[in-house]
């Protein structure tokens, strides 16, 4: 068991703020892991670092052993909680504009998804709802074949029902030489599927651990240590 | 398999829990296939290491076992229905009797309580 991703005392300041100030971080391979953290507390921050768009101003960040850039990059599968499609595009231009970018994305995986999520290929993208928006973001972003997903918030600003099927398709799509780790402040939606936890609060890592040993020593959900740690 | 899980209790106890349970009132019969853990996360919308974990304990204690390949079936283990029974059973009754003693009943109370009831719930039933 190797880890894939190795944050030690990673620190970000913008200016005279400090988003990240010493964030200790681990993931294994072929683990979910959940980065748990209110607004502003340096979630994003850490993703875009890990994704190789943020540069830390101090500290070490590995991914699969090597600092972020070209290699890693072409392992990370990155969804960002910003809109990234062209307005004009239609949904299989997006798809091809995937294949052409990503030398690992897999054009059958992804229209496969795409009618598990009944999205239509030919509908174009400025048409499409919050939550469909949101599906055919991670339908993009689960047909590369990558060592390391990052979700940012996956299941912001969508409906219940939408939110079941982006579910459904995390777990289907996961495998376990992968690994994941999905930011969040829905914890109760999502807690069954974290294997590890992570709360970061005021660019800190307050408490990290397996999501079954927690609720198992403290008799609480995630959900409950959440509302505890960020009352 | 539809169920509420106790997100303060692990979760792959609870789902080794239900499965015991399905054994123990034979809605799973011995050498039945169980689903895949990839169905069965699906279904619970559960992480597959969890299913997994459940899948790995409960074959550790012998009640279901896995075919490479094939995928994992109910254990054809001597008096397992009897025992799993037993051991459910024996859970429920720990719990009441503690519950009864903390609402101040000694055990002879219990005991009469208990006789008292089941006639009760006879005529009901």
């Amino acid at each position: 068991m190797y880890n894939v991703l190795e944050a030690e005392n990673v620190c970000k300041s913008y200016l005279n703020k400090r988003a990240l100030q010493g964030a200790n971080l681990t993931i294994q391979q072929g683990k979910i892991l959940g980065l748990l953290g209110p607004n502003g507390s340096g979630k994003t921050t850490f993703l875009k670092i890990a994704a190789g768009i943020l540069h830390p101003s101090s500290g070490k960040l590995l991914i699969d052993g090597q600092e972020p850039g070209v290699y890693t990059k072409s392992i990370v599968s990155y969804l960002p909680d910003t809109e990234y499609l062209f307005k004009w595009m239609k949904i299989k231009d997006a798809v091809q504009y995937f294949k052409d970018f990503y030398t690992d994305f897999d054009e059958k995986k992804a229209f496969a998804l795409l009618e598990f999520m009944k999205l239509d290929a030919n509908s174009s993208v400025k048409s499409l709802s919050k939550g469909m928006k949101e599906k055919l973001k991670l339908t993009l972003v689960l047909s590369r074949k990558a060592k390391l997903y990052i979700l940012d918030e996956p299941l912001g600003g969508v409906d219940p029902t939408a939110r079941e099927k982006i579910l459904d398709a995390i777990i289907n799509n996961f495998s376990e030489d992968s690994s994941m780790i999905i930011t969040t402040h829905l914890v109760n939606d999502i807690e069954r599927i974290f294997d590890d936890v992570a709360f970061i609060s005021d660019g800190e890592i307050v408490l990290q651990g397996n999501a079954e040993e927690l609720r198992l020593n403290k008799n609480k959900s995630i959900d409950e240590l959440y509302r505890e740690v960020f009352q | 398999m539809e169920f509420e899980f106790d997100d303060k209790m692990p979760i792959y106890l609870q789902i080794m829990d239900h499965i015991k349970m399905d054994i123990a009132t034979e809605k799973l019969k011995v050498n039945d296939k169980l689903p895949s853990v990839r169905e069965m996360a699906t279904i619970l919308k559960v992480n597959p290491n969890t299913l997994q974990r459940a899948y790995q304990e409960l074959e550790r204690l012998g009640i279901v076992y896995t075919q490479r390949g094939m995928g994992t079936f109910v254990g054809e283990r001597k008096h397992m229905i009897d025992d799993l029974k037993q051991e459910m059973a024996k859970e429920v009754i720990d719990s009441f009797i503690l519950r009864m003693k903390r609402l101040g009943f000694n055990e002879e109370e219990i005991i009469e309580s208990i006789s008292k009831n089941i006639t009760e719930v006879k005529k009901n039933v």
